[in-house]
């Protein structure tokens, strides 16, 4: 076969087997007052059906804008992310978001919000009866049958956030995202909610992407690990592979010597060879902040 | 040494209940006594002060004259409904009379003209004022959420709200009045001029705080909740009824709220001035009339309005307890 160079990329388009989801070479800009501030710059990530992928990094590094962006939230200013070779232009529920601070609806209860999402998305495929057994089966997964009746601000965080990933998981994303799930949570109950993730992993086997500043999070939880380097024009730094056999405990892992390897190597890339500099003046102009605004203004 | 601790621990069991006790003396007190004293302070100085204020009608009215005037204000009321009922029974009589003679005679039913007693003008004043708020708040809690969802429109129609939310309905209601007069011509009027007249002035006075508030509600509402509606897709329609309206209920209540007291306000304000038939005419029919009695009359009225206008701003406080399910921002 003699095929000139573009015909060859042509063909190689075609028939190289896709990522599951591709996020390919993304640059976000927001607009500024003094110009465009460039949080992104060639972002490049495949990940796999079923992988459990952590993106880690120094707080204001562009990791939520990343997840924002695979959420439809936000559109890359360059590039974009391809779902089962599909553009990714609007937020949906295939790509469904466990927010940082679970923002459940205040005047429902844990039912009724997990029943909005299951309402929406399952609307023309089940039945009445069928909607109650499936939200009652989310929320047994998570354990929080016992308060399925129970209104948010009569539960604790950490609760919230299980009906906040009851509800995600409800829709049947084929990409679950997680904006820092746990990092509200004291250290007990984030414990806790990890080994229940990990359960409910196992079970499901979901594609997800979740935040995290945690370390250990990262390592006991993660398929690969990808740590971004500092803003602006924060990239993928290095990806590390997790290969620790499944089910995983954080007990026996104290001790496990590839565990503490990558945990290390996760610490080495964040505070060698991606030291914050700590500035304050450039604290006002963190990528976080300017995503909200965004969003608030559209 | 064991002795002592005993000790220790008895005077902590006898403090507890001290501070139990303080605890429920200090919220009885807060709850009653201090308002009790509060108004009885109040009233003491009213009637020292009025006895030294001489006016062309007479001493300025005490607590004394004005209670005198409510149960003399219940009388009237008493006459002039068995009036009426007298009234009602004449006809009657006289109809049933015509009828005997002539079995093809249909009864005519006059109605009673007598005078308004202060009784008919508190209800009368209720109604305008509920109805005119009821306008106002179709008109302006969608408006609201419509500006609060788009910006757009907000930057459009936020500098007129700005600047007909401070004008008094003094200056509306010559207008109104006008108007209602030229456009409302109907050989048989559903309502009298008058009501519309209030109604219309009530409705333009309260529209701009429900505006206000319930543009500024939706527009704050947290953007987690409304990503959560952008990642299911939740139509416009559902978008509104399931986050945008319960979220923002409850400053749409606090608008309601300012609301309904400004319109108190205005309708006594308009009903004086343009002589629509309300609370306000009736201050100001004993204005006019000028008898030694007027200004005790007008202070009975003043506190019925007073006490009208609290329990009104209760009663939105109670629905907005049954409705919101954010209990805290429904506190006094």
């Amino acid at each position: 076969m003699n095929l000139s160079a573009s015909e060859n990329t042509e063909f190689l388009e075609k028939n190289t087997p896709q990522a599951f989801l591709n996020i390919s070479q993304i640059d976000m800009v927001f607009p500024t007052d003094t110009g465009g501030f460039t949080a992104l710059k060639n972002v490049d990530l495949k990940i796999d059906k079923g992988e459990f992928i952590s993106l880690i990094g120094h707080s204001g590094c562009g990791k939520s804008t990343v997840l924002n962006i695979v959420a439809g939230l936000y559109q890359a200013t360059k590039g974009g992310v391809l779902l089962q070779n599909k553009e990714v232009n609007e937020p949906g529920p295939e790509r469904a978001v466990v927010f940082q601070n679970h923002s459940l609806l205040p005047w429902l209860t844990a039912y009724q919000n997990v029943e909005l999402a299951v309402k929406q998305v399952f609307n023309n495929t089940m039945s009445k009866a069928e909607m109650k057994e499936w939200i009652e089966y989310n929320l047994k997964l998570v354990h929080m049958d016992h308060a399925m009746f129970k209104r948010p601000d009569e539960i604790s965080g950490g609760m919230k956030q299980r009906v906040g990933i009851a509800r995600a998981l409800a829709m049947q994303p084929e990409v679950l995202l997680m904006d820092e799930p746990f990092g509200a949570l004291d250290a007990l109950t984030r414990a806790h909610m990890q080994d229940s993730l990990m359960e409910i992993q196992s079970e499901l086997n979901n594609t997800v992407i979740m935040i995290t500043h945690d370390v250990d999070e990262a390592v006991l939880l993660s398929d690969r690990i990808v740590m971004m380097t500092n803003g602006p024009e924060a990239t993928v730094g290095e990806i590390l592979d997790v290969k620790l056999e499944r089910p995983r405990s954080r007990l026996s892992l104290a001790k496990d010597i590839e565990y503490n390897r990558l945990r290390s190597e996760v610490l080495t890339f964040l505070y060698e060879k991606q030291r914050k500099v700590e500035n304050i003046s450039s604290k006002a102009v963190t990528p976080k902040s300017i995503p909200r605004k965004r969003v608030s203004s559209q | 040494m064991s002795l002592t601790t005993v000790n220790a621990s008895q005077l902590t069991v006898t403090e507890q209940v001290m501070k139990v006790s303080k605890n429920v003396l200090s919220k009885i007190t807060n709850a009653m006594l201090l308002p009790i004293i509060g108004i009885t302070i109040f009233i003491f100085f009213w009637s020292i002060a009025a006895q030294s204020i001489h006016t062309s009608l007479g001493t300025f009215p005490g607590p004394n004259a004005v209670v005198k005037q409510f149960s003399s204000l219940y009388d009237e009321h008493v006459v002039e409904r068995e009036k009426a009922e007298a009234f009602y029974q004449r006809q009657e009589k006289r109809n049933a009379a015509k009828q005997e003679k002539n079995p093809d005679y249909v009864g005519k039913i006059r109605a009673y003209t007598g005078k308004e007693t202060f009784f008919d003008q508190i209800l009368t004043s209720l109604f305008t004022v509920t109805c005119g708020f009821l306008v106002a708040a179709i008109i302006a809690i969608p408006l609201g959420i419509w500006m609060g969802l788009n910006k757009r429109l907000n930057s459009a129609i936020n500098p007129i709200v700005q600047i007909f939310k401070p004008v008094s309905p003094l200056a509306w209601l010559p207008l109104v009045t006008m108007v209602v007069s030229a456009l409302y011509v109907s050989d048989d009027p559903m309502v009298s001029k008058s009501f519309l007249t209030s109604l219309i002035t009530v409705s333009l006075c309260s529209l701009w705080p429900m505006v206000i508030n319930t543009s500024i509600g939706v527009s704050s509402i947290d953007s987690d909740l409304l990503n959560v509606s952008k990642v299911l897709r939740l139509p416009t329609f559902t978008h509104i009824q399931k986050i945008v309206l319960p979220a923002s209920v409850p400053m749409i209540f606090t608008g309601m709220r300012l609301s309904f007291g400004v319109a108190w306000m205005v309708l006594i304000a308009a009903e004086m001035l343009a002589q629509n038939p309300g609370l306000g005419k009736f201050v100001w029919d004993e204005f006019q009339n000028g008898s030694s009695d007027s200004l005790a009359r007008i202070m009975a009225a003043v506190i019925v309005i007073g006490f009208i206008g609290f329990l009104l701003d209760r009663a939105m406080l109670e629905l907005q307890r049954k409705v919101s399910w954010d209990k805290s921002s429904a506190s006094v």
